[in-house]
């Protein structure tokens, strides 16, 4: 699971209001190449939740060098999108858990695939 | 094929989509081909503006990454959410671009909102329409995938659900609940006239939208062969649902072959060229002798 991905799941259990962003307990992590593409960057970057892509960063061991808040320059500067598309796209969470920050009931992660299975009580 | 049971009638999609099962789907030459055809259907459908800018979709139901690998051939980046283990981790095997949940879509998507440019589906959500379990409930299930759907679509986006009704109220059950959540749009279908090839696509859109788009095959034309099935082209490229001409000996009553020639030289010379078109290699060269006229009794 990339970073990007993270950025837009919630929790979606009946009743739950404040179920993103999901909590990140890494087990194991892996680093995967990706096309870098300045575009889709930017398109991505309206669309993400910074606030949310920092803690997940951190939970993954990259979030050094992604500043606090991003200008419209920064956008342009390449320096910066590598750190972004690095982040965003590369490093994946391949074993571990996302846990809802309102429940603290836990989505497994395994073979980098989040499970999001609910139970029936929780529909 | 036509005879056998609808995967829906056998198991929940959990089950009859296991290992042995996804392997067989994934590794069958005619299913890869059906699905890459109807994922692009769908991206027709979508209707993206042809800007090149590469977009996020969502893939419901995406299985073991056919409709997702054709997503990225066409340059999207794309999230998968399917509800067959077994299917996800040949998608994983087969190393697709677009990252993949395991979850159920009558569950509703757990996804945010406004964050997806489109969404496709390829033969997914006819399985809400069945009680797989005693404790589901069609409706009910219906709501939810399609009350999450709506919310993580960005304004203005669309979504292309390409389904396998049963029947016309599993199409109109689908339809309503659609409708219900806010979406407008309705069923497009392709090819009505075609038992086999006709094709439904959910093609929904975020609030009102002046978008109608055009079935394919409804005069009957330019039905894909590819499909087994027993139809006659006449000359004018008209689709007939006959059965077979049986061959006849001696002369028919009236003159020899009068009115429309079933199989004149240039319907032979037309579906000689479309199945060169689709790729078979042993189609015999056209020469002065093609569907040359035989003497009678031939």
């Amino acid at each position: 699971m990339k970073l990007l991905t993270h950025n837009f799941l919630q929790c979606h259990i009946k009743g739950v209001k404040n179920g993103y962003p999901l909590n990140i307990e890494a087990v194991k992590i892996e680093e995967r190449d990706a096309d870098f593409d300045p575009d889709f960057l930017r398109s991505m970057f309206k669309r993400i939740d910074w606030k949310a892509f920092l803690v997940g960063a951190q939970a993954l061991g990259c979030a050094e060098g992604l500043p606090q808040a991003v200008s419209e320059e920064q956008l342009q500067d390449d320096g910066f999108l590598q750190k972004f598309h690095h982040a965003l796209l590369e490093v994946c969470l391949e074993e571990g858990s996302l846990i809802c920050p309102e429940t603290g009931r836990r989505f497994p992660v395994v073979k980098g695939i989040p499970n999001m299975l609910l139970n029936e009580d929780e529909v | 094929m036509g005879k056998s049971e609808r995967p829906e009638h056998t198991a929940p999609p959990d089950i009859f989509y296991n290992e042995d099962e996804a392997r067989k789907y994934t590794s069958n030459t005619r299913m890869i081909a059906i699905q890459e055809k109807l994922t692009q259907r769908a991206l027709e459908l979508l209707a993206l503006p042809p800007d090149g800018t590469p977009r996020l979709l969502l893939d419901i139901g995406c299985g073991s990454g056919l409709s997702g690998e054709a997503l990225t051939e066409a340059g999207h980046a794309w999230l998968g959410l399917d509800i067959s283990e077994a299917m996800l981790d040949v998608a994983v095997e087969r190393e697709v671009e677009g990252d993949v949940l395991l979850g159920d879509m009558g569950q509703g998507v757990p996804l945010r909102q406004g964050v997806f440019d489109g969404a496709i589906s390829i033969s997914a959500v006819q399985w809400l329409c069945n009680a797989d379990r005693s404790s589901h409930e069609p409706r009910k299930r219906l709501k939810a995938f399609f009350e999450s759907l709506y919310r993580c679509l960005a304004r203005g986006a669309r979504a292309v659900l390409q389904v396998y009704p049963e029947n016309a109220t599993q199409a109109e059950m689908m339809v309503a609940a659609a409708m219900k959540v806010g979406f407008s749009g309705g069923l497009v279908v392709d090819y009505p006239h075609s038992t086999r090839a006709k094709k439904f696509f959910l093609v929904l859109m975020v609030g009102p939208s002046s978008y109608a788009p055009q079935a394919k095959g409804l005069d009957g034309a330019d039905e894909p062969m590819s499909e087994d099935e027993d139809v006659d082209m006449g000359e004018g490229g008209q689709v007939r649902n006959e059965g077979r001409q049986r061959k006849r000996h001696g002369k028919p009553k009236g003159s020899s072959k009068s009115g429309a020639q079933l199989k004149s030289k240039s319907w032979v010379l037309k579906k000689k060229a479309q199945m060169r078109g689709k790729g078979y290699t042993a189609i015999p060269v056209d020469t002065k002798y093609t569907a040359r006229k035989r003497k009678k009794g031939f």
